[in-house]
């Protein structure tokens, strides 16, 4: 399963980067966000992965009686999910906000005219 | 002696709110300025003439080695003196020269501050602190040469002079450093004692090349000469000041004072009379094809700048006293000359010698101190200061120790002469004479305080010539000792030292200077022709090489920064891939371990093979809507995998959120038209092989970490406490909410940061002319 993982996350980044050197403003956002999915697992590899054992205490027991899953990448990946979930929500409004000015969902319309010239 | 150097610094500030005040009959007081530090340089003359040296110390960085240290000893008398002598006659000068001019108040705050940086050079015993100023010198010279900064010719002009000093200050900051580094100290007057220390260490060259730059840049010397004239843009009391007294001699100054601790090498003492040679040969015969006052006035500057670097390279205890009396000699009638000029250019409008003729009907006093200053020059023998120079000057050459080179100087010292004898003419005598033209008969005579100080520093010229003693007793004597290093006994100067081979040679210069002056009539078509040979200068290679720089630049500026994200994007990624590839090639073979490996169920493959799907369709459609769903599948997708294995808290966390994005974006995006195909296939296919490579790095990257044993200390550690010391079971949660509990009150505001700005940019509501 590791190397399956292993294979998905490079897929996962090869579609982000993909996305991110198109024009349109939309795909640049799905872009970033396929690398942040990739990079989550790409932490949740890095642990040590294990099945069945969640990082959780047993109710009648204080310290753990087997192997468990590293709770640390997840609790990073946790973080990173919700703070890309806030980078997102803000992309999108801000898309809708540019759309709104600009009429057109491709970046080169951003471009002011100096810049061009340049 | 802080106080002298800080004097002009604290004037030059206070112009900036009194200044309306001063364009008023205030404007008088400006000139008491200099005049009062004068009276203070001078009457140091005794104590410094006796042998005695001034100091004065004032910690500032004292950690870095920089500290106010003054020094004033016999040369920085000298140059003090003229800076701030030749000032208060500038000062007195130029309130006539710019009476009711726009930024008048504004000339005299960059005069000020030049002064006074002009006096920290000197005055620094200090090679850092020299530094320091040596550049507000350039800075405010930059400022006073683009002083009409409507004008286009005066702003390049200033570009050029402080791009030139610009450059040879860099070096000279290298040299500098290097100097203390090699010595340990930073303080002149202690760097004497490790001279030998400082000859013989093999960055010794480098050294004293950084330091000839450094200097050759700011005293205009071949090949950067080229500087000066461009100068000339500024307001003649700034050229006058400036460009001949003053500042372009500071390399000069470096040079002479730097002898005592580097000028005792044959690098040193034959790269200078190259150099100065050079110098004072090309300068002295390009100024006979000049036809502007300025520019021969410009181009006699460089010529005798050439002597004085040329007479420091050779070095004897006799150049060193032609090198006191020159520089005197030279500022004073060279400053008259100007100043003469400047009056000529206010009243008659043109500074062409072409045209200009008999003026000396009609400015009798002016005349007078233009034709003295001229014979200074010229050299004139028994009444004049600039003889004893001249006369100095050929016992200098003429002693030199190596008899064979004593004629191939002499010469060149022949010839530059005759050249400065004629350009002195030139500019000083030619206006003067002949019948007046019609069109300057109107002229009438400038206000005294134009007229007075080129006067009374021609006479000065005078009472030196006739008095060289006085001169030698209390000003260059001990400027020359200073220079050499040590106090040797010196014949004090004299008018006359018999009908020797020197005076005979001075009559020669003087003779032959008149008659070149005779037959060479300068004309606008001469000056054509020799103008043709600019394109070899060193003037234009240097300019060229400039520009090819700039353009150079702004291709690759062009190239990188072409305003499209994708192709920063492109690059960032390329240069990522690179680096990464290169650290894996580098960290040797990956060994993987298979037992290591969990084994796939068929269900997980399944889920897996569900989310290559999606991705495929979020890359390849067309349709924004399928994207956003397919991102939500992928989502999902990931969500299972967390399930899978062992991570409930990523998996509710990522079902959340993941539907709250999709919400959002299918409510907020819904009108966007759908996606266009821009690019062309060529493009496409490259793109997909800059993300596959990337994919494949990451994955071998991950392939590779995950290769090695990780460390479980810290996962052990919370796993052993979370209920111990935090009273919590889900071991996840107990992370973020106890151990880490700052970070996860961080995140909560940066989530609150951005909620404020979603609901402000929904909330915000757009003025019907922001529209496209």
């Amino acid at each position: 399963m590791e190397l399956i993982l292993i294979i998905l996350l490079g897929l996962l980044y090869a579609a982000g980067v993909y996305l991110i050197l198109r024009r349109s403003m939309v795909k640049l956002l799905l872009g970033i966000m396929l690398l942040g999915s990739g990079t989550n697992i790409l932490i949740f590899l890095l642990g040590g992965i294990v099945k069945g054992k969640p990082p959780v205490i047993d109710e009648d027991a204080k310290l753990f009686q087997d192997i468990f899953a590293d709770p640390i990448p997840q609790s990073l990946i946790l973080t990173a999910i919700v703070i890309s979930f806030a980078l997102t929500a803000f992309a999108i409004v801000l898309l809708k906000r540019v759309y709104a000015l600009v009429n057109s969902d491709d970046l080169d319309d951003l471009n002011t005219p100096e810049e061009e010239d340049i | 002696m802080l106080l002298t150097v800080l004097s002009g610094l604290i004037f030059s500030c206070l112009i900036v709110p009194f200044g309306k005040i001063l364009k008023t009959k205030w404007s008088i007081i400006l000139p008491i300025v200099p005049f009062l530090l004068f009276a203070f340089f001078a009457a140091q003359i005794p104590l410094v003439s006796s042998g005695n040296s001034l100091y004065q110390h004032i910690d500032w960085v004292s950690s870095l080695g920089i500290n106010f240290d003054f020094k004033l000893d016999g040369l920085s008398l000298l140059f003090s003196l003229l800076i701030t002598g030749i000032g208060t006659a500038i000062f007195v000068y130029a309130l006539s020269y710019l009476k009711g001019h726009r930024y008048f108040d504004r000339f005299f705050g960059y005069l000020l501050l030049f002064m006074s940086a002009m006096l920290g050079v000197v005055l620094s015993d200090n090679i850092l602190l020299l530094f320091i100023f040596w550049e507000l010198t350039s800075i405010s010279s930059f400022f006073l040469i683009g002083f009409n900064n409507d004008n286009a010719d005066s702003r390049k002009s200033a570009i050029t002079a402080l791009t030139i000093t610009g450059l040879g200050g860099f070096f000279l900051l290298a040299a500098l450093i290097l100097l203390g580094n090699i010595s340990g100290t930073f303080i002149i007057s202690e760097l004497v004692q490790s001279k030998e220390v400082i000859l013989n260490h093999p960055l010794y060259p480098l050294l004293i090349l950084f330091i000839f730059i450094g200097a050759f840049t700011k005293s205009a010397q071949f090949p950067f000469h080229f500087w000066l004239p461009g100068a000339m843009k500024a307001p003649t009391p700034v050229s006058a000041y400036l460009h001949s007294a003053t500042m372009v001699k500071a390399g000069i100054y470096l040079l002479a004072r730097f002898t005592p601790i580097l000028g005792d090498s044959e690098l040193w003492h034959y790269s200078l009379m190259i150099v100065g040679g050079i110098t004072m040969l090309y300068a002295s015969i390009h100024s006979l094809f000049r036809i502007d006052l300025k520019s021969i006035l410009a181009y006699s500057t460089i010529a005798a700048l050439g002597i004085l670097t040329f007479l420091i390279g050779v070095g004897t205890q006799e150049a060193m006293v032609a090198v006191a009396v020159f520089i005197l000699a030279h500022a004073l009638y060279k400053a008259v000359l100007f100043l003469v000029t400047g009056i000529i250019d206010h009243e008659t409008g043109t500074r062409d010698i072409t045209v200009l003729r008999g003026l000396g009907r009609v400015l009798l006093p002016v005349t007078i101190a233009s034709i003295i200053a001229a014979a200074s020059s010229a050299g004139l023998p028994f009444v004049t200061f600039g003889f004893i120079g001249k006369d100095l000057i050929y016992e200098a050459t003429l002693h030199y120790p190596n008899m064979e080179w004593i004629w191939i100087l002499t010469g060149i010292a022949i010839v530059t002469n005759v050249g400065i004898v004629a350009a002195g003419l030139m500019a000083g005598v030619k206006p003067f004479l002949g019948k007046l033209p019609q069109q300057f008969e109107k002229i009438h005579l400038p206000p005294f305080s134009m007229w007075l100080p080129p006067l009374l520093l021609s006479a000065l010229s005078i009472v030196f010539g006739l008095l060289p003693w006085w001169a030698g007793n209390y000003l260059t004597g001990s400027a020359a000792n200073a220079i050499h290093g040590s106090s040797f006994p010196q014949e004090n100067l004299a008018i006359w030292h018999g009908p020797n081979l020197v005076f005979l040679l001075s009559i020669v210069t003087l003779v032959l200077g008149v008659i070149v002056y005779l037959v060479n009539k300068p004309s606008l078509s001469k000056l054509q022709a020799v103008e043709k040979l600019n394109n070899i200068s060193p003037q234009s290679i240097i300019t060229g090489c400039a520009n090819s720089f700039l353009r150079l630049s702004d291709w690759i500026t062009g190239l990188s920064h072409n305003g499209y994200l994708r192709s920063y994007h492109l690059k960032i990624i390329l240069f990522a891939e690179g680096l990464l590839a290169y650290k894996l090639w580098k960290s040797g073979p990956i060994v993987l371990d298979f037992d290591q490996l969990t084994r796939p169920d068929l269900y997980e493959i399944a889920v897996v093979l569900v989310l290559l799907g999606a991705l495929f369709i979020v890359v390849s459609t067309a349709s924004r809507l399928t994207a956003v769903v397919s991102m939500s599948v992928i989502g999902y997708c990931t969500c299972l995998i967390f399930v899978f294995y062992s991570a409930p808290d990523l998996a509710m966390t990522q079902f959340t959120i993941d539907t709250l994005s999709t919400v959002l974006f299918v409510l907020v995006l819904y009108r966007l038209p759908s996606f266009i195909n821009f690019a062309s296939k060529k493009i496409l296919y490259r793109d997909a092989a800059v993300s596959i490579g990337f994919g494949l790095i990451l994955s071998l990257v991950a392939l590779r970490v995950w290769s090695e044993p990780i460390a479980k200390d810290i996962s052990d550690f919370y796993g052993e406490n979370a209920y111990i010391l935090a009273k919590g079971k889900n071991v996840v949660n107990v992370i973020l909410v106890d151990f880490r509990g700052i970070d996860t009150m961080f995140e909560t505001v940066v989530l609150s940061i951005a909620a404020l700005g979603v609901y402000s940019l929904i909330r915000l509501r757009l003025k019907p002319t922001e529209k496209e």
